[in-house]
């Protein structure tokens, strides 16, 4: 029997095949990097960006609520306290692409940043901060979702 | 053209917390129509915010950003009256760029 969560993960694979292709217009686009935005976990997203392993790290904090009601709108804050992190990731295992955002930190604002993220089932969500010399430092938490936010 | 977005940007100290709601309906690209067609992915995909007109925040965003963006980030050095403007751009082209004074 086909259920709806295998017939998204078909119609992912497709999509993914049809961006490879080029048959996705909207994706000729020079700066994004799609790779890492279709890469399924968190190894093949830190491969995407050509960083390096990650290590688990308490000066790495991401937060969100523990259970969340609506799976479409998840609050999520990812932080270091670090200083001479280059890029802040947000990542959300178990959606059909992890990435979430990355965001590129300048010594104008602080590695700090809140966002709100659609999951589609419970999940952990990671924090990743790429060090300025090369380190990949990360810290997960698991949120609850009661109701999907990606499917129809 | 999109909808504005709406740009609070809160001085404590020698920082400003600037939080930006936009408009947009990040279409994840996983969804179906009533045909059973995939809706193709319509997202905001790159994000830039100056601090007066000096660029200080770049971010990449994919589809599983929600809908109608929240984004909270702070920007060190900044003062009452500077200004603060974010540009998004989506994956169909489409940009926009809103201004706010820090107070």
């Amino acid at each position: 029997m086909q259920t709806r969560r295998k017939t998204l993960k078909q119609s992912a694979v497709v999509a993914g095949l049809l961006a490879a292709s080029g048959m996705f217009p909207q994706y000729a686009f020079a700066a994004f990097n799609k790779a890492a935005f279709d890469a399924k976990t968190l190894a093949e997203v830190l491969k995407a960006m050509g960083a390096g392993a990650p290590v688990e790290s308490k000066d790495v904090t991401i937060g969100g609520p523990d259970i969340a009601e609506n799976g479409a709108v998840v609050p999520l804050t990812a932080s270091t306290a670090l200083p001479g992190a280059k890029q802040i990731l947000i990542l959300v295992e178990k959606n059909p692409s992890a990435l979430i955002a990355v965001f590129n930190v300048t010594d104008s604002v602080e590695a700090n940043f809140a966002t709100r993220a659609k999951m589609g089932q419970s999940s952990d969500v990671y924090a990743v901060a790429i060090m300025g010399d090369g380190k990949v430092l990360f810290a997960k938490k698991e949120v609850k979702v009661t109701l999907g936010g990606c499917g129809g | 053209m999109a909808d504005p977005m709406r740009i609070r940007a809160q001085v404590a100290g020698d920082k400003a917390t600037v939080r930006v709601l936009m408009a947009h309906e990040m279409e994840s690209g996983q969804r179906k129509d009533a045909a059973g067609k995939l809706v193709p992915a319509w997202h905001i995909a790159e994000v830039t915010a100056t601090h007066n007109g000096k660029p200080v925040l770049t971010a990449e965003w994919g589809p599983a950003v929600s809908k109608n963006p929240f984004l909270q980030f702070v920007v060190k050095g900044a003062k009452a009256g500077d200004k603060i403007a974010v540009t998004w751009k989506d994956n169909k082209g489409d940009t926009r760029t809103d201004e706010a004074t820090a107070s």
